[in-house]
């Protein structure tokens, strides 16, 4: 022990030196791919190489912060630094969607799709205001340790866990998807054995170290993705524009798209409708109550997710937690950013390479990714030069030009497939493809770990066998751990249909059913164990009841719940004739798909289920005030416990008998 | 509560409310009037446009940095602040 803690303390003295090497060594192996492309080796090859070195070192980093001790399985031992915490956040919290969907949801939404780019930063306000500095100085090992302290015993605790459950699982499914469609393309391997190798490089880097292992590769994550992100943009920018910031020089883009849009109206290459979303203007996807829902509910559902949160226990002190809040911001920032930059740049270069070319002379990535089914010509996978002649020849009218309204792209591919359109060196793609790698991998991590440490900590060694020996609780943990993620990739090789609706509802459910209880619980002494447990039962159960009868049961919501259908924000007509719905004999099936006329386009209020919080998280509020009202005050002790958390100085609240020295 | 406690958490809680309420301003309002804002091009950026984009993001980064020095501040002035 003493051994392994010198050499600890030896790590975080260089971690400065050790990442500096790690990022120009990577710079390195990004210049040799380079050369070696120009000496002719093969793209297959130059995929493999990416793939394989950047797991190999996740996997190594994983293997040398192995651990035994509690303390450092499952909060690092309370020695990340701010800044580098910040950066293990970041990799964290910017998941496959972050980095692969969010460019290509604001390519086809336009403003509408800002609301991501607000809601899942903005909440990190409330992160740094509300919730994390108070349950550092806890210190607690995970988010139910905090409710079971604060409202008094295991009820609490298990409300707790069965909402971070409830959403954790989700996202980690969708994480895991991603993973195997990045291998499945990029390795080219059957995706349901690119789900299972994704797996293995997640467990490598979670199982042996916990936490520990689990921030250190996170940190090492952090650094590829956003290399690998940046320099694609920041290349089109210095070759589009001449200046390398693509944040400023896409102002230029935006005004060329409107130019662009304009012309092709005149010269009939897009009709009305298809151009009814010009880029910049607002609310033509989403009601401007839909838009501010949303965001609202990302930005909650951000300061309440368990696996976010808990990356704030592992700062050395209270202070040094608030100050990594701020720069986990300022790197999540830095891709968020971008992404419209991305997303501006893409468009411009569709617009301006494709649209009003004759079909027969399409450039070879169309066809690449329209063997995928990810991009569509004329109605159509445009599979092959001839698949694509005969869907347009199908079409009545078609010039054999083609127009904005034949093309159809996938939001999935944007990211991956625009440097290819840019006509960049493969050796970007790639680079692009162990980016998206890294974030889906990072946050794999991140949520397998407050899974499978809420089974092993909260319900395990908290609610079954408080008298488990250390070694018992750590082994338990990692058995929890593989099974887990066994479970999570089964569920993703199944291909879930929504799978990435499902990260949306995932922040829903965190905000309807852990903010409440989080915030009221530091903020507001009155709050009791009988108001929590009703409140987070009440808010989360709202918010589920919410996404599934929308979702799945949606004749049901009509006629028992008196749903209506949502309106088109341009026009405000219901999206979909309830009568005629509601008359055909499917309209009360159960578990339908999302072809079923009525799935997902009923609501209240003409909410979408992405916003179901909107609903959770008021009845929320209330019924855990009102409860709290209603039954006696906390007991004096809990008073002062509630003292003790709001003020940095002195221990932490929550000892852990064998192992951790609390505080530093 | 010791009455330096109660100190600390009267000015914790009116930085609380200060900065919920610039959340709730860049977050929200200022995105409110994005059709006006939208008329003012700056460097080829619809403003409204360019608030959701980066405009806002700024400001909560901004919002951040300065959050930990002034809490930090708080909690130093009232005794409450951890040792080093």
């Amino acid at each position: 022990m003493a051994n392994a803690s010198a050499d600890k303390g030896g790590f975080l003295n260089n971690l400065g030196r050790i990442y500096a090497i790690y990022t120009g060594g990577f710079f390195g192996f990004i210049f040799l791919v380079g050369i070696l492309e120009q000496l002719g080796v093969g793209q297959k090859y130059l995929g493999y190489m990416f793939m394989g070195l950047t797991i190999l070192v996740y996997a190594f980093i994983g293997i040398v912060s192995r651990t035994s001790d509690v303390g450092e399985y499952y909060v690092a031992g309370r020695t990340v630094p701010a800044f580098y915490n910040g950066m293990a956040t970041g990799a964290d919290w910017m998941s496959a969607a972050s980095f692969i969907g969010m460019a290509g949801s604001l390519y086809l939404l336009g403003y509408d799709g800002l609301a991501f780019v607000l809601g899942w930063t903005g909440g990190y306000v409330l992160v740094a205001v509300l919730i994390a500095p108070f349950l550092r100085k806890f210190g607690a090992y995970t988010v139910p340790d905090f409710l079971a302290a604060r409202y008094g015993g295991n009820m609490a605790r298990l409300c707790g866990v069965i909402v971070l459950l409830a959403c954790s699982f989700t996202y980690v499914v969708a994480q895991i998807f991603g993973t195997g469609l990045i291998a499945q393309r990029f390795i080219g391997l059957d995706f349901t054995v690119a789900v299972y190798v994704g797996l293995a490089g997640i467990l490598v880097c979670s199982m042996l170290g916990g936490m520990k292992a689990v921030t250190w590769t996170q940190v090492a994550q952090y650094i590829v993705l956003i290399v690998a992100y940046l320099i694609p943009v920041v290349w089109m920018s210095a070759k589009k524009f001449g200046i390398p910031v693509p944040q400023l020089s896409y102002g230029q883009a935006l005004q060329q798209i409107s130019t662009l849009e304009q012309e092709f109206v005149q010269k009939g290459l897009a009709t009305q409708a298809s151009l009814s979303t010009t880029h910049t203007a607002p609310f033509s996807r989403y009601s401007p109550a839909n838009y501010f829902w949303l965001i609202f509910c990302l930005m909650v559902g951000t300061a309440s997710l368990p696996h976010v949160l808990m990356r704030y226990f592992t700062t050395p002190s209270v202070r040094e937690a608030r100050q990594s809040v701020a720069w986990s911001l300022l790197f999540i920032f830095l891709l968020y950013f971008t992404a419209p930059a991305y997303a501006a740049f893409s468009k411009l270069e569709v617009y301006s390479t494709l649209i009003g070319k004759n079909i027969a002379d399409l450039p070879a990535w169309v066809y690449s990714w329209g063997k995928l089914g990810l991009v569509n010509i004329c109605g159509k996978a445009a599979a092959s030069a001839e698949a694509v002649k005969a869907s347009c020849a199908a079409l009545a009218g078609h010039t054999g030009v083609l127009r904005l309204q034949d093309f159809g792209i996938n939001p999935d591919v944007v990211v991956i497939s625009t440097p290819e359109i840019a006509g960049l060196p493969y050796v970007i793609t790639g680079l692009v493809a162990a980016g998206g790698l890294a974030a889906a991998l990072s946050t794999a991590d991140g949520l397998l770990l407050a899974l499978a440490n809420a089974l092993s900590h909260d319900i395990y060694y908290k609610m079954i066998n408080p008298n488990a020996p250390t070694k018992q609780r750590l082994v338990i943990s990692r058995v929890l751990l593989v099974i887990v993620a066994i479970a999570a990739a089964w569920t993703a090789a199944q291909r879930p249909a929504d799978i990435l609706a499902m990260v949306a509802w995932a922040f829903s459910l965190a905000a309807g059913g852990l903010f409440p209880a989080l915030v009221l619980g530091v903020w507001w002494k009155r709050t009791t164990k009988q108001g929590a447990i009703a409140g987070i039962l009440a808010g989360f159960g709202v918010t589920l009841l919410y996404l599934l009868v929308t979702r799945y049961f949606p004749g049901f919501g009509v006629q028992y719940l008196g749903m209506t259908a949502l309106l088109n924000p341009i026009t405000w007509a219901p999206i979909v004739d309830l009568k005629v719905a509601m008359a055909a004999p499917n309209a009360m099936d159960g578990w339908v798909t999302l072809a079923h006329p009525l799935a997902s386009k009923v609501g209240w209020f003409n909410i979408n289920n992405i916003s179901a919080a909107a609903f959770g998280l008021p009845v929320g509020f209330a019924v855990m005030i009102v409860v709290s009202l209603m039954t006696p005050a906390p007991s004096a002790e809990l008073q002062r416990f509630i003292d003790e958390v709001r003020k940095p100085r002195g221990k932490t609240l929550m000892e852990e008998k064998s192992g951790l020295v609390a505080s530093h | 509560m010791t009455p330096n406690a109660e100190q600390h958490w009267a000015r914790t809680k009116s930085l609380m409310i200060l900065m919920v309420g610039l959340w709730v301003f860049f977050g929200f309002i200022v995105h409110m009037f994005v059709g006006a804002l939208n008329k003012i091009v700056i460097a080829g950026f619809p403003l409204g446009f360019y608030m959701a984009a980066q405009g806002s993001l700024i400001v909560f980064v901004a919002m951040l940095f300065w959050f930990a020095k002034a809490q930090d501040k708080i909690d130093r002035e009232t005794g409450v602040a951890e040792d080093e």
